[in-house]
């Protein structure tokens, strides 16, 4: 891979999300979208989220469904963090300490 | 209570942003830490940094340039991570879209996941006045300059980040304090359920492709789920009015 390959992807990848970003915010009258489609982009971030977090989560091995003790534990206690106070800060101070505490501890 | 003047509403903006700094910055690290691990120069790092703008999208690339994925993967896989960059635009459109060129093209630039959820409610529930995009700007602006400033910490950082501190954990946090208000209803939490499952299942699939399936259950399944609830409520409805 060389530099100039490197340079054009990101250069792509920059331009086709700034098309993403702007797209209803640049265009004049596309603020109107087909039902359907504002339907299912409705369940976009959920679904995309969910798809992010559930593997990296358990950090699965791609040979099989193995997984890491300490980071389910840690998961999980970070999930609750997460659902009831709904705070970045608290969320990954609990997430990482608990992670770290198992991790001292086994 | 709208801002009386373009200075208040822009340092309300940065004031909205500062308290959830230290939640970004792990994140930055990483991925700062990631890049120059896999062997790219610091000037690419943070190129591609101001090109992406993005992190979870430039986590998904680096680790796919690890993997030697072809370019359309690449890019495709970023697309699809930006993609609810779409309904953010679409929901902003209504108060970015009138604006100037000269705002609204560095704004669109600047558009995050923080930069809209800070500011998407006080749009809606009309508290902005007429200098709504400055306190918009204040958000977006000092975001950016925290992220640029996480990552390029994270490229010279780099190697004295031992791994044994799983830092790389902090990334699905940031994204599980998302996850949780994306789930407003049933049928959102059906779309998350199954596409975390389906994610977990796929993981083993080249190119990432997993991503890209699961997203695609989850949304299927959360537009047919709430179709089925409607047309259960339409029922009742008409029940109903018919008693």
């Amino acid at each position: 891979m060389s530099d100039a390959y490197l340079w054009s992807l990101f250069v792509a990848a920059g331009v086709g999300t700034y098309l993403l970003r702007g797209a209803f915010i640049l265009m004049p009258g596309s603020q109107r979208q087909p039902a359907w489609m504002s339907r299912a982009l409705r369940f976009v971030p959920a679904s995309l989220m969910a798809a992010l977090v559930f593997p990296a989560l358990l950090r699965l091995q791609a040979e099989g469904l193995a997984y890491d003790g300490p980071r389910l534990v840690a998961a999980l206690v970070a999930a609750l963090v997460a659902w009831k106070s709904g705070n970045m800060l608290w969320t990954l101070m609990a997430g990482m300490g608990v992670l770290w505490g198992v991790q001292f501890v086994v | 209570m709208s801002f009386t003047n373009a200075a208040s509403a822009w340092r309300a903006g940065i004031k909205v942003l500062l308290p959830i700094a230290p939640g970004v910055l792990p994140f930055g690290l990483v991925t700062g830490v990631t890049a120059v691990n896999l062997g790219f120069p610091p000037e690419m790092v943070v190129g591609m940094t101001a090109l992406f703008y993005a992190g979870a999208a430039q986590m998904a690339a680096l680790q796919l340039l690890g993997e030697s994925a072809t370019a359309p993967v690449i890019l495709m896989t970023v697309l699809v991570i930006n993609m609810r960059m779409l309904m953010y635009s679409a929901s902003l459109a209504p108060y970015l879209g009138p604006l100037q060129r000269r705002w609204k093209w560095p704004l669109a630039y600047m558009l995050s996941d923080q930069a809209y959820a800070l500011s998407i409610l006080k749009y809606t529930g009309r508290s902005m006045g007429a200098y709504g995009h400055c306190y918009f700007a204040g958000v977006a602006v000092s975001m950016w300059l925290v992220w640029m400033f996480s990552v390029t910490a994270g490229v010279f950082l780099g190697a004295q980040i031992p791994p044994g501190w799983s830092l790389d954990f902090a990334i699905p946090l940031v994204f599980l304090v998302l996850l949780i208000p994306a789930i407003r209803d049933s049928s959102s939490l059906v779309a998350a359920l199954v596409a975390g499952v389906v994610a977990v299942l796929a993981f083993g699939l080249p190119y990432n492709l997993g991503l890209l399936l699961a997203a695609i259950s989850g949304i299927g399944t959360g537009v047919w789920v709430e179709s089925c609830l409607e047309r259960r409520t339409d029922t009742t409805a008409l029940t109903e009015t018919g008693r």
